[in-house]
């Protein structure tokens, strides 16, 4: 209520506002009115009496100034004042204001775009109850939080810090809906998943942990929100009807909420399975081996008074159980904490690193922008010295004027930070409906929040203060007299200016960007030509999945034989190889522990190394063009039946037996013990990464090692498409219901391996080219500026016969000496920067003598680009005309 | 001119509130009040009456009125409220004192120390 009253209150004090102001004006003109009565009586005539009354009142604007303050609370009406008096100077000079507020506008943009990024990502949680006690757990030393079954329920029934313990795993299944099957993307989670994280169903209900009854006892699926939505329709008919699952039966018993996306932020899964019943969707029943890590994530809210330290001193002490129980499983276990959402710090850290680095650099962009802004804004308010001065002398306080300006600039920065946000929305929206990757459906949801406005809103208002503080000091130190006498040509050639400062600032932000984009963008044209250890140039790779499809145990090798020789025979194709991953496009990889020859004591803590593990059919050295160095690959004899045998990398040869040379027919063992015999040396090559240092790898015939997954590598010079259409038909005629997914190597490379590059080439450039904007802009004021300042100058010094060249030096030389201090400063940073930019991009180096040139000539580019109009207003300087103006 | 005195910083609000005090007065009749009664001592630059005035307003402690003057001129007048009264009561007991303890300060003589 008494807000009420006091915007009635504010109401009237509108309404009235004329009226008082009719009244001030009139007490006072009746005051002067006295006090001539009085000096006519005294003998003067009324209008010398009038105009002496006039003179002895004194500076009539500045005390009524005073009284509407003395009259009091009208911060409100001064504030409206303000606002349409400064909208007024901006109206009247188009050009500035629209240039400061576009300026303003990218700069916020880019900066709400960036941190509504980093929120979805980083800052903001999952969507889920209490999420802020919500941990997934890791294993210190492993790249991926993963764990195996048996681990993980050790890790759930011994530990006495979560209020349960739930996991997850990603996969992917053919799910028949009663038609055709179609691919989805799902969570196998164990059977406490929902109650875990206190979920409850939107429709039926969920499985419980009392669902658990052994191996494929709980043959139900959950239906996420959006899948139900999609497929089913919103028929809330769905509960207890039966869909085929790779080929299994399973009872839809519920459909979850809305709001629930999975614990991944960007991959929401289709459906979810219990993890018990793995079998029937995998094809392999890994609930007893403790050697794999087949969970993908293991994750729970921390009891009430639990502290982190707590939990993993607890999750540590189930760690030596582990190791003591299981020593030919276990090396040191040892756990931390981190959050689920990116995936634990696997892709959190790495990301939020990046993101991070992208804050900073869209900040600098602000800052760079703000600097511009106040080199504008102390230009002008130095143009316009005589207006400020005449105001002045009329009786206006510095603090008003200061008021007015700061108005301005706020108006300016609410209208560019708007103007970005507006921008910065749409493009957010479109990132949200956006899939990077066609093969798997992540997405980012980055819908921005009340939090991307909030900082938007701050960040205009703190811009527009910063550099609406730029001319502060020029108010007020600026003596009205002094320029109303002198006019404002100012001094020229003064030391350094705050402005120099500003633009040399600001040129440096420019480079480090510049640097930074190029060091990026020849990185990524490095890892395109880059050596991969094979070919992705005319090599196609078809997906397929044998178990969404049915198939599992001796039908898998028969099925696989059958697609490899169907391939072989059609036209075009050099060769086919088999793999069951492709190096640097699968999210999923293959590694073994193994031991030298001499080791007899086989447990992880003994272990000679752990390469990557492919499981290859023979011409797959050939479909891949992975070039040989020594020995042979597989042949058709090397099944079960004969002498177990593998072909390794360089890397692998060199670790293990000291050189490629002596590796030749020698043996190394694997963690069951089985003695292989090295019977091929290849090449090194990338495998899961492009940033990744050399790895080492091995190579294991199907025939002996039987693989599930089933990636076939189809060499051919036709064209792609053709190939394609015929590997379809070909997948067809084999079984109808084969799911594949067929795309060339090169474009998965680039939609997978090359994705954090492009994203961070893709970023960087745009904030390199806003850099290159700003610095344009800013030294194109600088310099236009400071020759329509000097244009006397220059005149005269033309008519005294000066050459163009020292006219030109004269009027931009503080302009290049600037940009040179400012592109040598932003260079030495831009390159210092590049060191974090190694973990993205590959091979991302500062001594790069192409980038050198590079920014070197972007910079001169630029200053030219920036100087060209000025110049020319310089050399077009007529002696004649000038001096006659004056 | 030089028997005119700049008033103290703080003492033109008592000034103008001992002048209403005497009787309603429009801006321009406190002036000539205030030389009235300080012998033409007190010199008050004529415009920078009015935002003391308007802030004393503020406080409560004066209100204004609009009448016809003597001049047969519309004018604000102003006059005294209870709680102006209250305030120049104290406020001229301070001023009497801090004079009466400056004037004694200055009259001392050596001897007296």
């Amino acid at each position: 209520m008494k807000f009420l009253a006091y915007f009635r209150s504010l109401a009237a004090r509108f309404l009235r506002r004329s009226q008082t102001e009719n009244e001030l004006a009139e007490e006072l003109r009746s005051h002067i009115q006295h006090r001539a009565d009085d000096l006519e009586r005294s003998g003067l005539d009324r209008t010398a009496s009038e105009r002496r009354a006039r003179i002895e009142f004194g500076g009539r604007e500045r005390y009524k100034e005073e009284s509407r303050e003395a009259l009091g609370g009208n911060f409100i009406e001064t504030l409206i004042q303000d606002v349409r008096y400064s909208l007024r100077v901006l109206r009247k000079s188009p050009g500035f204001t629209i240039t400061a507020v576009l300026t303003l506008a990218l700069a916020i943009g880019a900066n709400a775009v960036v941190f509504g990024i980093l929120n979805a990502l980083i800052l903001r949680p999952l969507n889920l109850p209490q999420p802020q006690s919500l941990y997934g757990i890791e294993r210190v030393g492993e790249q991926l939080p993963v764990q195996s079954y048996p681990d993980y329920l050790d890790l759930r029934d011994r530990n006495r810090s979560f209020d349960s313990l739930a996991a997850y795993r990603i996969t992917e299944a053919a799910l028949d809906l009663g038609e055709t099957p179609s691919r989805a993307f799902g969570f196998l989670v164990s059977g406490n998943y929902f109650d875990a994280l206190r979920i409850h169903p939107y429709l039926g209900r969920f499985f419980h942990a009392s669902d658990e009854r052994g191996p494929n006892s709980a043959p139900y699926i959950v239906l996420t929100y959006a899948y139900w939505h999609t497929h089913f329709q919103d028929d809330r008919g769905v509960v207890g009807r039966v869909v085929q699952l790779n080929k299994h039966p399973f009872t839809v018993i519920g459909v979850a909420p809305a709001e629930f996306r999975g614990t991944l932020v960007f991959l929401p899964p289709d459906f979810l399975a219990p993890m018990i019943n793995g079998e029937q969707i995998e094809g392999v029943n890994l609930l007893n081996a403790r050697g794999i890590p087949w969970i993908y994530l293991a994750l729970g809210h921390l009891k009430e008074g639990v502290t982190h330290s707590q939990a993993i001193a607890d999750l540590n002490s189930i760690g030596s159980y582990l190791e003591k129980t299981y020593p030919k499983e276990h090396g040191q276990v040892r756990y931390s904490l981190s959050r689920p959402r990116l995936y634990g710090d696997f892709l959190g850290s790495r990301v939020g690193a990046f993101l991070t680095g992208l804050m900073v650099l869209a900040g600098l962009i602000l800052l760079a922008a703000c600097a511009n802004l106040g080199g504008l804004f102390a230009a002008r308010a130095s143009d316009r010295a005589r207006e400020v001065a005449l105001r002045l002398a009329l009786g206006a306080r510095r603090t008003r004027i200061l008021r007015g300006l700061f108005t301005e600039a706020l108006l300016i920065s609410l209208a560019g930070g708007a103007l970005g946000l507006w921008g910065s929305v749409v493009l957010l929206q479109g990132l949200s409906t956006w899939q990077p990757v066609p093969r798997f459906p992540i997405s980012v949801p980055v819908t921005p929040d009340a939090y991307v406005y909030g900082v938007a809103l701050l960040l205009a208002l703190v811009s527009g203060i910063l550099f609406g503080a730029v001319p502060v000091r020029q108010v007020l130190r600026a003596n009205p007299y002094q320029i109303v006498k002198a006019g404002s040509t100012g001094s020229v050639g003064r030391r350094i200016t705050a402005r120099d400062v500003l633009l040399v600032v600001q040129i440096a932000i420019c480079a480090v960007l510049v640097t930074s984009s190029m060091v990026a963008v020849r990185g990524l044209v490095r890892s395109l030509h880059a050596d991969f250890g094979f070919e992705p140039k005319n090599a196609m790779l078809v997906d397929t999945d044998l178990s969404s499809a049915g198939y599992s145990g001796d039908r898998v090798p028969e099925m696989q034989k059958r697609i490899l020789d169907a391939i072989e025979a059609l036209p075009g194709v050099d060769s086919v190889g088999l793999v069951d991953w492709a190096p640097l496009v699968s999210g999923a990889w293959g590694e073994s522990t193994i031991f030298t020859d001499e080791t007899t004591d086989l447990r992880p803590s003994n272990a000679a190394a752990v390469p990557y593990r492919f499981r290859i059919s023979p011409a797959y050295f050939s479909a891949a063009a992975t070039a040989f160095l020594a020995g042979r690959t597989f042949s058709l004899h090397d099944d079960k039946g004969s002498p177990r045998v593998a072909v390794v990398n360089r890397e692998f040869a060199g670790k293990i037996f000291g050189s490629p040379a002596k590796a030749l027919g020698r043996y190394f063992k694997m963690l069951d013990g089985a003695r292989i015999q090295v019977v091929g040396i290849v090449e090194n090559g990338k495998y899961q990464s492009l940033t990744e240092d050399l790895k080492p790898a091995m190579f294991l015939p199907i025939l002996q090692a039987a693989a599930r997954q089933t990636i076939l590598v189809v060499r051919s010079r036709r064209d792609p498409r053709q190939v394609a259409a015929a590997l379809k038909s070909t997948l067809r005629d084999l079984d109808r219901g084969l799911p594949a997914y067929i795309e060339t190597w090169s474009k998965q490379l680039d939609d997978f391996a090359l994705f954090p590059e492009h994203m961070a080439t893709m970023s960087l450039g745009v904030l390199g080219l806003m850099g290159a904007m700003l610095s344009i802009t800013g030294i194109f004021g600088m310099a236009a500026y400071s020759v329509s300042r000097r244009m006397k100058e220059l005149g005269i010094r033309m008519a005294l016969g000066a050459k163009r060249k020292e006219l030109l030096e004269a009027a931009l030389g503080r302009a290049f000496k600037l940009l040179a201090v400012g592109s040598v400063a932003g260079l030495i940073f831009g390159l210092l920067a590049t060191r974090v930019l190694a973990h993205i991009v590959y091979q991302a180096t500062p001594r790069d003598p192409l980038v050198l040139t590079g920014v070197v000539l972007a910079m001169s580019l630029l200053g030219l680009l920036a100087t060209w109009i000025p110049a020319q207003r310089a050399m077009r300087v007529d002696p004649l005309i000038l001096l006659r103006e004056e | 001119m030089s028997a005119q005195a700049q008033i103290l910083p703080g003492t033109l609000d008592l000034l103008i509130l001992k002048a209403v005090s005497l009787g309603p007065l429009h801006g321009y009749g406190v002036l000539l009040r205030i030389g009235q009664i300080s012998d033409r001592a007190l010199l008050i630059e004529q415009g920078a009456l009015y935002p003391a005035l308007f802030r004393l307003v503020r406080q409560g402690l004066l209100k204004a009125s609009w009448g016809t003057s003597e001049n047969n001129r519309r004018a604000k007048f102003y006059e005294l409220t209870s709680l102006g009264r209250k305030r120049l009561r104290e406020e001229a007991d301070g001023w009497n004192r801090l004079v009466a303890a400056i004037a004694s300060a200055l009259a001392a003589e050596p001897e007296e120390i």
